[in-house]
């Protein structure tokens, strides 16, 4: 490591727009099972563990690679917003900051919207980075996804949001905030329009972000193991004085709580999509659709929410009876 | 008299100077003291106002916190006619932290949201000071409803440290009431003037300040996360929040300069809670001006400009 690698190369990176992934190493170390994994094996895999099933995080164009039919996309204009409206400065000042999380990620902030097709079926994924500062909702991600629901409704097709965000952008105070009715009104664009919003909460969704946009979806699916909540663990067990378990805030508590449809494996993520798309669509079954759903990457038709209702299991014999 | 906040030390010198002369001199026959209390008088009501002129970002923080501050109830007493609370989110519960119902606002019928916070203990307590559960977002969103479909206006009043951050909160699903709040607000076809009494903090607020005229007091803030969190995150240590008040703009001069409120309503010299009745008897008139500007708009103008203004917010800010 020196100085090249260390300030020019990022640089250059984000100038020509190289992707963050390009592997440093060819071992990645499973955050959850500690289990080394073959970085070729994992990126094929969309970074899900092929030990323990760990749902890693991923950046807004890999949601993008992995959703839209053989990774073709056209990704909607960045759409420039005042810097520091502020001038806030905390322990660094905030343009550094996105600076920073510019060269990090190769992206202009964090929301990217893109069009492509799912299954053949022509769609809108507005994808949240939590490689930039934390997946922040600020003006310029505000302005990002009202974008992507002004170009939905003005194509007439189905948006789906993939997020990942710690919240608000303090830096931004109020106007970031003020992103929550703003996305909001851009929800209702969609409503207006009899557009499907389907939203996908993944690993982690919490503060304002899913106080608003990210839980007015027509459907809300959720990864596995994903944490989706609006207070920080910390902050409630400071509240309660308690410990609070492990499974708490996760995205199979959100499910047994109702506050989501269904977890599904990110690996049936592409096919659940285009299945419900296509039915609110009312688009005819195409080649594409039905090949989708014969041959989901991961094997089963179902996702995992719905699988356990769908068949119930057979009926355990009475154990008097056995004996 | 009343409580004092950390910095109206030397006003509180000064006035409890005051009272003590006047004591002596009722205890003291003969002795006269009126033009020494009266000096002294004068220079307390003129540090009161050079202080007050000049309030920091926290300061007003705690102005905005103070135990004295007039809140939902008061507003209600001094304003409104006929008030009949309305209860429940029938589906769980209800809440009392955000509270509601209907009324008379000077002849006109009306449905009202708030915050409470209580006045003392038990009331601090039963209202849980002012931080909602998800009944709360749910009943605001029931009586919503209920102007919608009657065309009564909305007068909303939020007044929050935030929503309550308990378990239960999350089990029932809190992010979700307040998204259904906020977009409730944000579809309704008759006006909507929300005034920040005291502090507007996060999501907790937003669910119920999405009005046609947001207005706050001269002295409340108005905030993403309250300066203590915001402090302990970024600067790690919650003693900053102050550092974290100023850097934030959360005052209603801030506000007002942004264009994120539309109007700043002066507060008497020295804060609401030092003339309680004056305060709510100013907010009656801003709320029944932006009322009488409002009323002469159809239901989908009134929908289409308040979407209208909340997407062109911070747009006019220099990129």
């Amino acid at each position: 490591m020196n100085w090249i690698t260390n300030f020019v190369r990022p640089r250059i990176k984000s100038m020509l727009g190289v992707k963050e992934t390009t592997p440093d190493n060819l071992w990645t170390k499973c955050p959850s099972c500690g289990e080394m994994l073959f970085q070729r094996d994992l990126e094929a895999a969309q970074y899900v563990c092929s030990h323990c099933d760990f749902h890693m995080k991923a950046n807004a164009r890999q949601r993008f690679q992995w959703l839209f039919d053989d990774a073709q996309f056209e990704e909607l204009p960045f759409i420039p917003v005042a810097a520091d409206p502020l001038k806030f400065r905390d322990e660094k000042r905030y343009p550094d900051r996105i600076k920073e999380a510019r060269t990090k990620t190769g992206q202009q902030d964090a929301v990217i919207a893109a069009k492509g097709t799912i299954a053949g079926v022509p769609a809108m994924v507005v994808a949240q980075n939590f490689a930039f500062m934390g997946g922040s909702l600020g003006m310029a991600a505000g302005e990002a996804f009202i974008a992507g629901a002004e170009r939905a409704v003005n194509d007439h097709v189905p948006l789906v949001l993939v997020v990942a965000s710690g919240g608000a952008r303090m830096q931004e105070g109020i106007l970031s905030l003020m992103q929550m009715p703003r996305a909001t009104v851009a929800v209702q664009m969609l409503r207006d329009a009899r557009l499907p919003y389907v939203v996908v909460l993944t690993d982690p969704t919490t503060g304002g972000v899913v106080a608003s946009y990210a839980m007015l979806g027509d459907i809300q699916i959720a990864e596995p193991g994903a944490v989706i909540g609006f207070s920080g663990r910390r902050v409630i067990e400071n509240t309660i004085r308690e410990k609070l378990p492990d499974s708490f805030q996760k995205a199979e508590y959100l499910l047994e709580h109702g506050m989501v449809d269904m977890v599904v494996h990110r690996h049936k993520l592409k096919e659940t999509i285009a299945r419900l798309i296509s039915m609110l669509m009312k688009t005819p079954v195409s080649a594409a659709i039905a090949k989708a759903v014969a041959e989901p990457e991961g094997g089963a038709l179902v996702p995992d929410g719905v699988e356990a209702d769908a068949v119930p299991p057979p009926p355990e014999s009475e154990p008097q009876a056995a004996q | 008299m009343s409580t004092y906040l950390e910095f109206e030390k030397p006003i509180a010198e000064l006035e409890t100077k005051v009272s003590e002369l006047r004591k002596l001199a009722e205890a003291t026959p003969g002795m006269n003291v009126a033009d020494e209390a009266a000096r002294l008088e004068a220079r307390a009501a003129q540090l009161l106002k050079d202080t007050y002129t000049k309030l920091t970002p926290w300061q007003k923080t705690l102005v905005a916190r103070h135990p004295g501050r007039p809140h939902f109830y008061d507003y209600v007493r001094g304003l409104i006619e006929d008030f009949t609370p309305l209860a429940g989110d029938r589906g769980f519960g209800d809440d009392n932290a955000v509270v509601g119902g209907l009324g008379r606002f000077r002849g006109r019928p009306v449905v009202l949201i708030g915050h409470e916070k209580g006045n003392d203990t038990k009331s601090r307590l039963k209202h849980n000071f002012g931080m909602a559960t998800p009944e709360g977002y749910r009943k605001a969103i029931r009586i919503m409803d209920l102007a919608e479909r009657f065309g009564l206006p909305v007068i909303a009043l939020p007044d929050t440290p935030g929503a309550y951050p308990g378990l239960v909160s999350e089990e029932r699903g809190v992010a979700e009431a307040i998204a259904r709040s906020t977009d409730r607000s944000l579809s309704l076809t008759v006006p909507m003037v929300c005034v920040i009494t005291g502090e507007g903090m996060s999501g907790g607020a937003i669910a119920i300040a999405c009005g046609n005229s947001v207005m706050m007091l001269e002295h409340s803030v108005y905030a993403v996360i309250s300066p203590e969190g915001c402090a302990s995150i970024l600067w790690r240590s919650a003693d900053k929040a102050a550092d974290a008040a100023t850097a934030m703009k959360i005052t209603a001069q801030d506000l007002l300069a942004l264009k994120v409120i539309d109007r700043c309503i002066p507060e008497p010299t020295g804060g609401a809670h030092r003339d309680p009745l004056a305060m709510v008897a100013a907010v009656g008139d801003a709320i029944a001006s932006e009322l009488d500007v409002l009323g002469t708009k159809d239901g989908e103008t009134l929908k289409r400009e308040r979407r209208e203004k909340f997407l062109r917010m911070g747009r006019s800010l220099a990129a």
